[in-house]
């Protein structure tokens, strides 16, 4: 009967299903902690952690008390709440609409990819079909490719089909993630045993009812994996918005984080840093939020999987 | 997951999308452009209707926005900020290229309007109106916006350059307000020895400080004579500017900070930054970036190669022109004719807008304006004044929105000590030789 | 594509080193046999259907028209012309485009060791389960990776400020002059800086993974063996995650080839030193959307886009060429 954690080959000596470990017993298991070791990892926490502090540590300063104070510590004022507000409101509550269409070009474009990435990676594990390693080497060859070959073809395609300025020209590319395929091909061959479609097939099921009940259930690890991976790389898009989108109403938030951050550097304009700062902060919370929340749900799996060791 | 949650999560992106459709639906104003309601309306300004995309970054046109729509009640006009100077212009390159998505009129600063009229992507306005307009505008702005026999942009604002200072420091170390670029260059040691935190000004390298400065100084490298382009900085203007600003820079009396950084920002409220040699549009954007500094600004007139002459150049600055594919050019031209001859000038003064109109700049309660943020001094007086001086004869490159692009990797090699000033603009002139060639201009 | 194209499309094998363990086992090689009993029909397809179409659209297509560009050459004066390899001659020639290759391989070849030695020393360090608050590591020295890159380049672009960022206030408070961060010894270091801190949590992640999945008995006959700690990292830890170091490596070298948002959004800070053809992707970007030359700028991405892909298909080779 087929686990709900994969099982892995790997050296002669392991012919027994693994399972991912997530302490050891016996005097392997409860090494001596050592402090030395805390402390040096240490140092790469504080490295990690420096820059996002100074981001918090800024957003609680106004525009004039960013530039009088120094970079790690507070100003005389403490205004994070008033920069908050402000970046809600700021030009009729823009940020507010940005977030929305940051929202929308995750759910659908990251949605979106992991759907066709579980259903080309499933195909491309369990089925022979002709053409089959074409298809493998171009995607493969897919991610070398630079993406500036792409963006401005792309963008001159878009041109004429009428779809640049609009969520699709953003939402569409997103759709591909040649890297959420090629996991979810790996993963499909590791964790969906033959045998087991054969005795669904077997069964009468159509491919498409033996996919949904047999399979998806088996690939969920993967299809988190794959969706935090592509959500990740929507929600931090910049480029193609960059080139795609004209209308500041369409924008994601990082592209209307730079619009703000250059909003100082033109003639009129208005120096906001205070609120790039802010909108900063803001745009990472959700993603560290998804990251922490998810992380129980990853933990909780890890954890009953090794439990029937 | 289990059959449940992936039919959640079915309906949770069948919402999503609902969503996003919902909000294409919403606002969906901004992807054609000129496909509005009716056709333009011709002649007179009551049977105006139709609608307008309008790409500006100018912060002012909100309001004037809003008056022409309430004065035309059917005409409707969305101004969109498709990004500042080269990112809107690249946006507009690409929308006429691609063939759509080009807006009814476009914000275009004096040094980039050549390129896009000699590449045909502007409408020529003499025959919609702009033919009659011959002396409403200051003499810089004005020859700006022609290109061979054609005029393809009516001026919105003007840059005649100045000389702001921060006059708490000049008083502070007690030096001169320099009135000739020799006492400049005093006056820079001076401020430096006083104190090394100090610096008369700030410079990594700008293309339209430089152009604009090599204007001044009687300099005219490039001549175009429709696709005929010579470019040439080896002549008396460049020279005189080159030397002069070497020893700048070989004495490290320049601030290391860009322009518009917030380190620049910065350094304009609290004393580092003493002077910018800038466009008459500043005043605003001290008002708003640097509050800091409110009461110790001053504006005196730029300073002069030669005691006692009296010319100036522009630095900035930009057109409100119409796009040659837009479908409704006669609308669109009323709209900048009201912006930019009509009653939206008052507007955008009132907002804080450098005028390129003689009437505005002549009139009493403008050039009479006390400023509080410079200590009550009526510096539009010296503003106006300069906007007379601006030497003539100033010609941009048909690809000077290209040539600015490499001024960096060119002449800011000097400033990073790789090079001579001269060698650097000699470099810029190369290079954008080759390009002049690359793309069929018959380059000398 | 998912991921900004100027950015390594590196994934997230958070629950799964299994995936990584696959992909060690040769998955290149071994996922190409097909199950012994599936018969070749075209069912597959139905499967594959859908994300072929829309990469076809999304990708084949932009490639297609990249290289019909590559061959062409529109002028502002003149228009459109055939030219044949002209463009590529001239890609050859260019100073400008090989010191940004020099650049970004020099790049590669520095800040990719370091990046992911320090994960793997992390990521050692957290297997080795001797640490205090190993969930707390982890997920702490995860999370730069899910701050925009943009948000990155800005928040280190305010922090270099050398005159009010936090190296002026250093300067300040410490009395010394340190170096420009931005200035053109150090531009590079600081850029490499940005983007270790990026993603040394999230290659860390990596490796940490498929530490996890190494078997218990092979360390309980170590420990048998009377093997030191040092003896089985060397000896057990590094061999089993081969597939995920080389895997992490190539997407590294990707990812530097490619190397585009960081000093792009520095530019304007560094205007002198970040030139236009700081790197080929930079290179490409200022002449499509500056200089207007697309053909030209298609030939440079295509260059660069074969460029890439021999090198990581070497490092492919190289790496899985000793497993068993």
């Amino acid at each position: 009967m087929a686990t709900t954690t994969p099982t892995l080959s790997r050296t002669p000596a392991a012919a027994r299903p693994v399972r991912l470990r997530t302490g050891r017993r016996r005097s392997v298991d409860r090494p001596r902690r050592s402090v030395l070791l805390t402390v040096l990892t240490a140092i790469v926490l504080v490295y990690s952690l420096v820059p996002l502090v100074w981001l918090l540590v800024n957003a609680t300063k106004t525009q004039a008390g960013l530039f009088g104070s120094f970079g790690l510590w507070f100003a005389d004022d403490f205004a994070l709440g008033s920069n908050v507000v402000d970046t809600l409101t700021y030009d009729g509550g823009i940020f507010v609409r940005w977030l929305l269409n940051t929202l929308l070009y995750v759910v659908v474009g990251a949605g979106g990819a992991t759907a066709l990435a579980v259903l080309g990676g499933y195909g491309l594990a369990k089925f022979r079909f002709p053409g089959k390693r074409a298809v493998f080497a171009v995607v493969i060859g897919a991610v070398a490719v630079p993406g500036t070959a792409l963006a401005v073809p792309t963008f001159l395609m878009f041109s004429k089909l009428g779809l640049t300025n609009t969520p699709w020209s953003v939402i569409i590319p997103s759709l591909i993630s040649p890297f959420g395929l090629y996991l979810m091909w790996t993963f499909a061959s590791e964790a969906v045993p033959a045998e087991l479609l054969e005795a669904a097939r077997m069964d009468g099921a159509g491919e498409l009812r033996t996919f949904v009940r047999v399979v998806l259930p088996l690939l969920a690890p993967g299809i988190v994996t794959v969706a935090l991976f592509t959500m990740v790389a929507t929600w931090n898009n910049y480029f193609l918005p960059l080139i795609m989108l004209k209308d500041p109403d369409w924008y994601p938030l990082t592209l209307g984080l730079n619009a703000w951050n250059a909003q100082a550097a033109t003639a009129g304009g208005q120096a906001i840093f205070n609120l790039v700062i802010t909108g900063s902060v803001l745009t990472i919370l959700p993603l560290v939020a998804a990251f922490l929340l998810l992380q129980r749900y990853w933990q909780s799996g890890l954890a009953a999987g090794s439990v029937k060791e | 997951m289990t059959p449940t949650r992936f039919r959640t999560a079915l309906r949770g992106a069948a919402v999503a999308a609902a969503l996003g459709l919902a909000l294409t639906a919403c606002s969906g104003s901004g992807d054609e452009p000129g496909d509005g309601a009716g056709s333009a309306g011709g002649g007179s300004d009551a049977d105006l209707s139709g609608s307008l995309t309008v790409w500006a970054w100018e912060p002012t046109l909100k309001q004037v926005v809003a008056d022409f729509q309430a004065e035309h009640p059917d005409v409707t006009i969305d101004l969109v900020n498709a990004g500042t100077g080269n990112d809107e212009y690249t946006a507009l390159q690409n929308a006429v290229q691609a063939g759509s998505g080009v807006p009814d009129v476009a914000q275009v600063e004096y040094y980039a309007l050549p390129q896009f009229a000699i590449g045909g992507a502007l409408a020529d306005l003499t025959d919609l109106g702009a033919g009659d307009l011959e002396g409403t505008f200051t003499p810089g702005p004005w020859s700006s916006v022609h290109s061979g026999d054609g005029i393809y942009g009516l001026p919105m604002d003007s840059g005649p350059m100045a000389l702001f200072y921060n006059k708490d420091v000049f008083d502070q170390y007690g030096v001169q307000v320099p009135t000739t670029w020799d006492e400049y260059v005093a006056a820079a040691k001076a401020l430096h020895a006083a104190n090394p935190d100090v610096y008369i000004a700030n410079d990594t390298g700008d293309a339209g400080f430089t152009t604009s400065m090599i204007w001044q100084a009687g300099g005219e490298p490039y001549t175009v004579d429709g696709t005929d382009v010579t470019i040439d900085f080896s002549d008396a203007g460049s020279q005189k500017f080159a030397d002069l600003w070497q020893q700048l820079i070989d004495d490290d009396l320049l601030a290391p900070i860009s322009s518009w950084s917030d380190e620049w920002y910065t350094g304009l409220g609290n004393g580092t930054i003493a002077t910018l040699t800038i466009g008459a549009w500043m005043p605003a954007n001290l008002e708003s970036g640097v509050p800091d500094g409110s009461g110790q600004w001053r504006v005196a007139p730029m300073p002069q190669w030669q005691p006692g002459d009296s010319a100036t150049s522009e630095n900035g600055g930009s057109a409100l022109s119409v796009p040659d594919a837009s479908k409704n050019k006669e609308l669109a031209y009323a709209f900048i004719e009201y912006a930019d001859a009509g009653d939206g000038v008052q507007t955008r003064i009132d907002g804080g807008a450098f005028p390129a109109t003689t009437a505005e700049l002549q009139s009493d309660a403008f050039v009479g304006k006390e400023f509080d943020y410079f200590g009550g001094q009526k510096v539009n007086e010296i503003l106006a004044q300069s906007a007379q001086d601006v030497v003539e004869g100033w010609q941009y490159l048909p690809f000077q929105v290209y040539a600015n692009s490499i001024f960096n990797d060119t002449v800011g090699q000097a400033y990073v000590g790789g090079t001579s000033l001269a060698d650097g603009l000699k470099a810029w002139q190369d290079a954008s030789i080759q390009y002049g060639d690359e793309q069929g201009f018959t380059t000398h | 594509m998912v991921t900004s194209p100027f950015r390594a499309r590196r994934g997230d094998p958070v629950t799964q080193a299994v995936a990584t363990g696959a992909l060690a086992t040769g998955g290149l090689a071994g996922a190409v046999h097909a199950p012994r009993r599936s018969r070749r029909s075209w069912k597959g397809w139905g499967f594959v259907g859908p994300f072929m179409l829309v990469f076809a659209l999304v990708f084949l297509a932009p490639i297609v028209y990249s290289i019909y560009l590559s061959l062409y050459r529109q002028q502002l004066v003149g228009g459109n012309a055939f030219v044949g390899f002209a463009n590529y001659t001239r890609a050859f020639g260019d100073p400008q485009f090989w010191s940004a290759v020099g650049r970004v391989a020099l790049f590669l070849v520095v800040q990719v060791p370091i990046m992911l030695g320090i994960a793997l020393l992390v990521a050692l360090a957290l297997d080795s389960g001797r640490l205090y608050g190993r969930s707390f590591f982890r997920i702490s020295i995860f999370l730069p990776y899910a701050v925009p890159a943009v948000v990155a380049a800005l928040m280190w672009g305010f922090m270099y400020g050398t005159r009010f960022g936090l190296i002026g206030n250093l300067n300040d408070a410490l009395g010394v002059q340190l170096p420009n961060p931005l200035g053109p010894q150090w531009v590079l270091t600081a850029i490499g800086n940005i983007v270790t801190w990026e993603f040394v949590g999230y290659n860390m992640l990596i490796f940490y993974s498929a530490l996890r999945t190494i078997p218990t008995s092979l360390y309980e006959a170590a420990e048998i063996d009377g093997a030191g700690q040092w003896r089985i990292v060397r000896a057990i830890k590094l061999p089993a995650i081969r597939g995920a170091l080389v895997i992490a490596t190539i997407f590294s070298i990707i990812g530097s080839f490619q190397l585009f948002n960081e000093p792009s959004i520095l530019q304007s800070l560094a205007p002198n030193t970040i030139t236009t053809y700081f790197t080929p992707n930079l290179y490409a970007y200022s002449l499509s959307f500056s200089g207007q030359q697309y053909n030209y700028s298609a030939t440079v991405a295509i260059i660069m886009g074969v460029l890439t892909m021999v090198v990581a298909y070497v490092v492919q080779l190289r790496g899985m060429r000793r497993e068993v």
